[in-house]
């Protein structure tokens, strides 16, 4: 039997937590696949998970669950996985997942294979798993009774197994110490300013990177973006020299895009930028150096000097009536 | 107030990662050495707090004895001294808990307790997430993951951590286990007294005992990829109306 942690907003369960089953179904041959579901509405997402294969539904009842609580979720998870005999744990490769499940093989002394794209069946487990952020991947052999694996975001595509019964849905009562509850979001603050497209989700990105050679030179890349109703990115080279703050970093480290097209312009496409635009349709590269790395990842490019080619494209489209 | 960051020395990959022939790691004969932006703000993060309040900061990394190198870079930037636990093995994620576990267990033996230790939300190498956490649970002590702001007062730690829309917050008691992700600061660069101080500071190696891997390599390979050249829309500005029709056909102008 394999357990399947999966993340909700109100009852709805994410998309990437659908993958996540999608592979644990795999897994489990012919076996049964139960789901974890936290928080207030957990029941709600029974009849979605029916339909992705989901047998029973385990809701943990405790008030620490009304908000994130890493480590209560891992200790949810380890003793539901004990009391059902499941050997293998699977969850969403997102910020939260790899959180508790790395707190569940904590717990439990078990190996954790982060951001899987592939599970090999087999007497012995075998992943291919994501390094790098994505530029590299690994093959490995997961050892020990029990394994914890995370499914890399859309590595897997979600399926249904057809519209058929909800989920059946049990409560439980994890055991909890003081410690386990002590780690929980206590307060929630709002950040979003107003309106604006967040970088994550713009269908349309421009980015500047070193060749931009100043924070002011960013007005034409604004003047585009709020044309196109999109968003401006920089690279790392950018925010390390304090021109643009680190939530505009498109990257490893910084903000996953999936634009419809993305515009990186003067940045030479090191493999740790290019992690973080894996996810857009087309990209257009504007470089003065026609032998920049990024001409090998993107769809177009243009040989030019961004000061030029920015303002140009948005006074063609000018011309061209937008905005 | 003590506090232990933790850093791993990785290559720096460039535009393309190659491997060696036996695709058991990256081919870094020609490429530099650095640690994860996260890891630099943790170190960041550690020399300010104790420039405010007062007490120690400490370094430490797995890895060969060139990590040496990173030690050194963080210790430029202000932390006190460093602990290298110097291996040529490959630890997984579980073996590198044990590891930086057991060192500090030998420090506490020493009579050094460490109020907060910094870890990177996860390696930039490996994407484990996991070494923190592992950490933070042998020890019994709080852990707040991919943390963007801290403040440190009255024994508690609070911490923020950025998701859609807003920030959420976590209060812990002190001691206790961060990982950090890059933008909780802007580190500063090294300066050249820095520099020169660092070369003095102290560094202690020890010798780590390697416990059997959870999750064992087998070979690294390449995403099947975009390695094809680009198709040139133009050159300089005259490629605008080119440029436009591929935004036309994404949907983007009407
Ligand atoms: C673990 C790790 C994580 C990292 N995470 C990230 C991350 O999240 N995001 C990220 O971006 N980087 C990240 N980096 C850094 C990355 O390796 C590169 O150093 C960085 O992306 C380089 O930024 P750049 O392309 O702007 O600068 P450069 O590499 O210096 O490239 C500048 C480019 O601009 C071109 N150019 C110059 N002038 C002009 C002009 N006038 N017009 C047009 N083109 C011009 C040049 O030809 C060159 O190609 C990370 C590194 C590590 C080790
Ligand atoms: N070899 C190592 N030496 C020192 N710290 C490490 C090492 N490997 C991992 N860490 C720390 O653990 C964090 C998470 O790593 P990981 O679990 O591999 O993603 C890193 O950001 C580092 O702070």
């Amino acid at each position: 039997m394999t357990l399947v942690y999966v993340e909700h907003q109100d009852g709805t369960p994410e998309e990437v937590s659908l993958q996540a089953l999608a592979l644990a179904r795999g897994l489990a041959g012919g076996g049964e696949v139960h789901a974890l579901v936290a928080g207030a509405s957990a029941e709600a997402a029974s009849g979605l998970l029916g339909e992705h294969g989901v047998a029973t539904v385990h809701v943990p009842d405790h008030e620490v669950y009304a908000s994130h609580a890493p480590v209560a979720l891992g200790r949810a998870l380890t003793q539901l996985a004990a009391r059902l005999g499941s050997h293998t744990v699977v969850a969403a490769g997102t910020e939260r997942g790899n959180e508790v499940m790395a707190h569940a093989a904590a717990i439990a002394d078990a190996p954790l294979a982060a951001n899987c794209t592939e599970v090999g069946a087999g007497a012995e487990l075998t992943v291919t798993r994501i390094r790098w952020g994505g530029s590299l991947l690994e093959e490995a052999r997961v050892h020990g009774e029990t394994a914890l694996l995370t499914v890399a975001p859309h590595a897997v595509e979600a399926s249904s197994v057809g519209a058929g019964p909800a989920a059946a849905v049990e409560r439980f009562a994890p055991e909890l110490s003081d410690a386990d509850t002590a780690v929980r979001v206590v307060e929630r603050v709002s950040t979003s300013a107003g309106g604006g497209v967040t970088l994550a989700d713009a269908k349309f990105v421009v980015s500047c990177g070193r060749g931009v050679g100043s924070p002011e030179g960013f007005a034409p890349a604004e003047e585009l973006a709020a044309l196109l109703g999109g968003a401006v990115g920089c690279s790392r080279a950018v925010t390390i020299a304090g021109w643009r703050p680190h939530t505009d970093q498109v990257g490893q480290t910084g903000t996953k895009i999936a634009p419809e097209v993305y515009l990186a312009c003067g940045i030479s496409g090191a493999t740790q930028h290019m992690a973080g635009c894996k996810g857009a349709k087309r990209i257009i590269a504007v470089n003065t150096d026609p032998e920049a790395p990024i001409i090998s990842h993107a769809e177009y490019a243009v040989i030019g000097d961004l000061h030029e080619v920015i303002p140009a494209i948005t006074a063609e489209l000018r011309k061209a009536g937008a905005g | 107030m003590n506090i232990l960051v933790c850093v791993k020395r990785v290559p720096m990959t460039g535009g393309t990662i190659v491997l060696t022939p036996d695709e058991q790691a990256i081919e870094t004969r020609h490429l530099g050495f650095t640690i994860s932006p996260h890891e630099e703000c943790g170190v960041e993060e550690a020399v300010r707090l104790i420039e405010a309040q007062g007490g120690e900061s400490v370094v430490l990394s797995l890895g060969p004895s060139d990590a040496e190198e990173q030690l050194r870079d963080a210790m430029a930037l202000g932390i006190d001294r460093a602990i290298l636990l110097q291996t040529d093995e490959e630890f997984d994620g579980q073996a590198t808990a044990a590891a930086i576990l057991a060192s500090i267990e030998a420090d506490r033996a020493a009579g050094v307790e460490y109020d907060l230790i910094f870890f990177g939300n996860e390696s930039a190498d490996s994407g484990n997430y996991q070494v923190g956490i592992r950490v933070a649970h042998a020890l019994g002590r709080p852990c707040v993951t991919g943390v963007k702001g801290i403040t440190v007062e009255n024994g508690r730690a609070r911490c923020e951590q950025e998701v859609p829309g807003g920030r959420d917050v976590y209060d812990v008691a002190l001691p206790a286990v961060v990982t950090v992700k890059e933008g909780l600061n802007l580190p500063r660069y090294p300066s050249v007294p820095g520099r020169l101080r660092a070369k003095r500071k102290p560094l202690e190696t020890r010798s780590p005992k390697r416990t059997a891997p959870g999750v064992e390599k087998i070979r690294l390979k390449l995403p099947e990829g975009d390695t094809s050249q680009a198709e040139i829309l133009g050159h300089g500005p005259a490629a605008a109306p080119a440029v436009v029709d591929v935004l036309r056909r994404a949907g983007l102008v009407a």
